[in-house]
């Protein structure tokens, strides 16, 4: 098979079918059996503004939206102006010349104009079809046969807008594919359609599925961009599977809701932004306190504050890890990939349901918005479920339960309410070991140190447990690009094409986070040559993390706050640019501005 | 004055069904001599008796106050969470297992000031739980600043030149937010109270009981605060409880006369819980964990 590396892109407003004609041109992909990676830059809008997709299709698995753009299919005149400098020398552009009347100038890319009037007679102004008629047309161009954009269109829009606006859009993309052969010239690449089918999915839509696996029964929610993906996937499939999924008056309400139905026995989780985690802050620290197992995901955006809606950044770490007050047991993960999104949820539950503690997971808009076809049988649907000492049903007591009882590994067997023999009082106030407060009447120093130690002491059997970070490539590299969850992809390309292109790199990804374990992850720090930390983030709050953690300190970074993520060649040019001029911080110019 | 030690904890072994005393908790009240509390606390475990569960069947759940040390005072499962949080803990709790009776105790600056938007919206959701909230009219462990329902003109430590806010109305406030059983007592009428928390209990759907329970410490009439009181209560008398705007025009009467008993009670909705099809099998917290491989092919398949 021919090795390609090819990018569709869809500009313009929201409202105009975009993200229909993104995911018809994905699916009809997956469908043929390739691989694709989407990511949608977008604006806090309902409709207006603009919005531009990038749809990577790769003869190699991919995972980040790539650096070139081969075709871009600009559904508004604004699209063309914008995007028009995009298209990737040899490209094509499809624009509708019903509107573009003034022919874009490049000479080095395919003009397509195509007229919607014309294809479709359609008298509506609202062009409805012109998504379509667009999304036809590439097709034609690569070569992907018009039936399965046929297929779509049926699954689609049948069930919902009824068999004649079906035909209407049957025969529109036929019309415009008919147009498309006879007027343009097709690319060299050809899409040969595969022996197995791929699906198709969200990182949000992955990790509530891996929610679904770990035995996830109680979900609770407010809606808060980019995390409301996971809300979306849940609700309606919460009845099928037996999960209880609630939408709450605010976030406090969320993570107290998802405490209370852990502490009653069962798997309970919930997802949430910057803004709506520093709301749940209190009583993520109530859950280290009372050792009760939550997982909380932190799908993180531009901040401070509201910040950046539908913009991406990897600057909640530090919130995260420092989370509500006092010192507590917490476990701290960062998923690397979608895939590793479903995978990392069962992974993240069984060592809570082990050490009684929260959970929480970090990851941001770039892999949890963006969309990858994946092989079906990659889901393990069946995940290890290893819920820990966990006491239900009749009485094993001698009539004596310590709750909280002093343990060599800090872990003390957990009842669950409606157990006969057991009953206990857990607080947010510190307690003995039976759970009596220590914080009014019974004050005492010594206790106090006892029970601080014994939850304290459940981090060592973590650390023990978390794998640390591998280093990947060449042993003797003249570069280490390190960094953390989503963009384990865009390194790891960065580092290949640094590398064929002489200067060889190699690459260090954390996805366990906290609590570190300092000497094992020193071994491998103690590998990387001239060392660059690549986040995005303004302040490089990784690099101050591992820092203090490991006492490590890099050669350089390469940090990205603009909002959208990084593409392979950005790291390329900051990792060549900080060894060449000596300096220690390269930020990468976005060059595409949606 | 030497710390009272106190008893390892350990579950008395109950033949039969538990009576009140089986309710009480290792640790006693560490509330102020006199307080009303003491009287909630044993209206409350005369309640939990007359339900005829075992101690491990019941969950009570309270946030911070006062007042919310009572889980620690009685023997059933208890959670003694964040301030103002303990209804939307125990909302999670009950969805968790429905087969628990889960009763959430409390103070009025817990409840209705800072864990005031999870008061209203329980109450609109309709879930299944007894709120029994002992209302002061003080802050009274953070030593006696104004609260929630602390009235005009009222000198506290937060308003030394008397209390501008008006208080609000917690008994009007829930039959308008969508609780489906409100009641108000009176800490010193103990039997009724008793009454109102066992029905309360007993009523499938969101039951409120807003609990004069005076404070004998933060209020300038200190122990003669129960005379002020019972000189102004009087019992609901020819009313209809299924009514709603008869009990809302109760309720909003305001003024030196202050009537207790069950103001409104409505059978006809379902609670949360009893709507919600997931919980058919049973409680969720006891159903097998994760989906079968026929689901998730299922899910898969959708995606392609």
């Amino acid at each position: 098979m021919a090795k390609y590396d090819f990018a569709i892109a869809v500009g313009g407003a929201p409202g105009q079918g975009i993200e229909t004609a993104g995911k018809s041109i994905s699916q009809i992909c997956a469908r043929y059996g390739l691989n694709v990676f989407t990511y949608t830059a977008y604006q806090s809008l309902i409709r207006g503004g603009h919005s531009f997709l990038t749809i990577r299709i790769s003869s190699e698995p991919v995972a980040n939206h790539g650096d070139k753009i081969d075709l871009i299919i600009a559904l508004d005149a604004n699209s063309v102006e914008k995007h028009l400098p995009h298209v990737a020398p040899g490209g094509a552009l499809i624009y509708n010349s019903d509107h573009v009347k003034e022919p874009p100038k490049r000479d080095d890319i395919q003009l397509c104009p195509i007229s919607y009037k014309e294809l479709t007679n359609d008298p509506d102004r609202k062009a409805k079809m012109l998504n379509v008629c667009m999304s036809s047309v590439a097709l034609q161009m690569v070569g992907i046969d018009l039936s399965v954009l046929e297929d779509i269109i049926v699954l689609a829009l049948l069930k919902r807008t009824g068999q004649a606006v079906v035909d209407a859009n049957i025969a529109a993309a036929r019309a415009s594919y008919d147009y498309a052969a006879e007027h343009f010239t097709p690319f060299d690449v050809r899409f040969e359609k595969q022996d197995l089918p791929l699906a198709f999915g969200s990182g949000n839509t992955l990790m509530a599925m891996g929610g679904a696996a770990a035995g996830v029964k109680f979900y609770a929610a407010y809606p808060m961009s980019p995390s409301t993906g996971i809300l979306h996937w849940m609700a309606p499939n919460a009845r099928d599977l037996g999960i209880i999924v609630r939408q709450c008056e605010d976030e406090i309400s969320v993570v107290n809701m998802v405490i209370g139905a852990a502490h009653a026995g069962a798997r309970a989780m919930c997802a949430t932004s910057g803004g709506g985690f520093a709301l749940m802050s209190e009583a993520i620290g109530s859950a280290g306190m009372m050792e009760i197992p939550i997982v909380v995901v932190n799908v993180q955006r531009g901040g401070p504050s509201t910040g950046l809606p539908t913009k991406t950044e990897q600057g909640d770490l530090w919130q995260v890890l420092g989370a509500s007050q006092g010192d507590f047991p917490k476990i701290v993960v960062s998923p690397t990939s979608i895939m590793d999104g479903f995978n990392t949820i069962p992974e993240l539950f069984n060592l809570v349901d082990k050490f009684q503690c929260p959970g929480m997971v970090l990851t941001d808009l770039s892999l949890a918005e963006g969309h990858t076809t994946f092989v079906p049988d990659a889901i393990n649907w069946q995940p290890k479920i290893d819920r820990g000492e966990l006491i239900t049903g009749v009485d094993q007591t001698d009539g004596e339960y310590l709750r909280y009882q002093i343990t060599d590994s800090g872990i003390s067997p957990r009842a669950i309410p409606g157990t006969p023999g057991h009953t206990h009082v857990v607080a947010t106030d510190d307690h003995d070991e039976d759970g009596g407060l220590i914080s009014d009447e019974f004050t005492n120093p010594h206790k106090r140190r006892d029970i601080m130690e014994k939850r304290q002491r459940k981090m060592e059997g973590i650390a023990e447990l978390l794998p640390p970070p591998t280093l990947e490539g060449a042993e003797d590299a003249e570069v280490t690009l390190i960094g953390w969850g989503s963009t384990h992809s865009v390194i790891s390309e960065a580092a290949q094409m640094l590398t064929e292109a002489g200067l060889v790199t190699n690459h260090i990804h954390f996805k366990w986070l906290y609590p570190m374990d300092e000497d094992a992850v020193n071994e491998v720090l103690s590998k990387s040559a001239h060392a660059i930390i690549v986040e995005c983030n303004y302040t490089g709050q990784f690099a101050r993390f591992l820092r203090g953690e490991t006492g490590f300190k890099a050669d350089g970074h390469i940090r990205k706050y603009d909002g959208e993520p990084f593409m392979p060649h950005h790291i390329v040019e900051g990792a060549r640019e900080l060894l060449e001029e000596k300096t220690d911080l390269y930020v990468p110019y976005q060059e595409i501005v949606v | 004055m030497a710390k009272r030690e106190r008893s390892t904890r350990r579950e008395r072994s109950v033949k039969g069904a538990p009576t009140a005393r089986d309710f009480k908790g290792d640790v006693n009240p560490d509330w102020c001599p006199g307080c009303g509390d003491f009287s909630v606390l044993s209206a409350l475990q005369n309640a939990y008796a007359k339900l005829g569960k075992g101690t491990h069947d019941h969950l009570t759940v309270s946030g911070i106050g006062c007042s919310s040390n009572l889980p620690g005072y009685i023997k059933t499962y208890g959670m003694h969470t964040l301030h103002g949080r303990a209804l939307a803990v125990a909302t999670g709790a009950k969805f968790a297992n429905h087969e628990l009776n889960v009763v959430v105790t409390g103070g009025d600056g817990d409840g209705y000031g800072i864990g005031g938007n999870h008061f209203i919206h329980t109450m609109r959701k309709n879930i299944d739980l007894l709120y029994v909230v002992m209302n002061n009219e003080t802050y009274g462990l953070t030593v006696g600043q104004a609260s929630p329902t602390t009235v005009v003109g009222e000198q506290t430590k937060s308003t030394p030149f008397g209390n501008l806010e008006s208080p609000l109305n917690p008994v009007a406030m829930a039959i308008v937010a969508g609780a489906t059983y409100v009641a108000r007592a009176f800490s010193s009428e103990r039997v009724q109270l008793a009454e109102l928390m066992y029905k309360g209990m007993q009523h499938k759907g969101f039951a409120f009981i807003d609990v004069i329970s005076p404070c004998v410490t933060w209020k300038k009439e200190k122990m003669q605060i129960f005379d002020y009181w019972k000189e102004r209560v009087h019992l609901l008398e020819d009313h209809d409880t299924s009514d709603r705007a008869a009990a809302l025009a109760q309720a909003v009467k305001t003024g030196h006369e202050t009537q207790l008993g069950l103001f409104y009670h409505d059978t006809s909705r379902q609670s949360l819980d009893q709507m919600e099809p997931v919980l058919e099998n049973g409680p969720i917290a006891h159903q097998p964990l994760g989906i079968t491989q026929e689901q998730g092919d299922a899910i898969v398949q959708k995606m392609m």
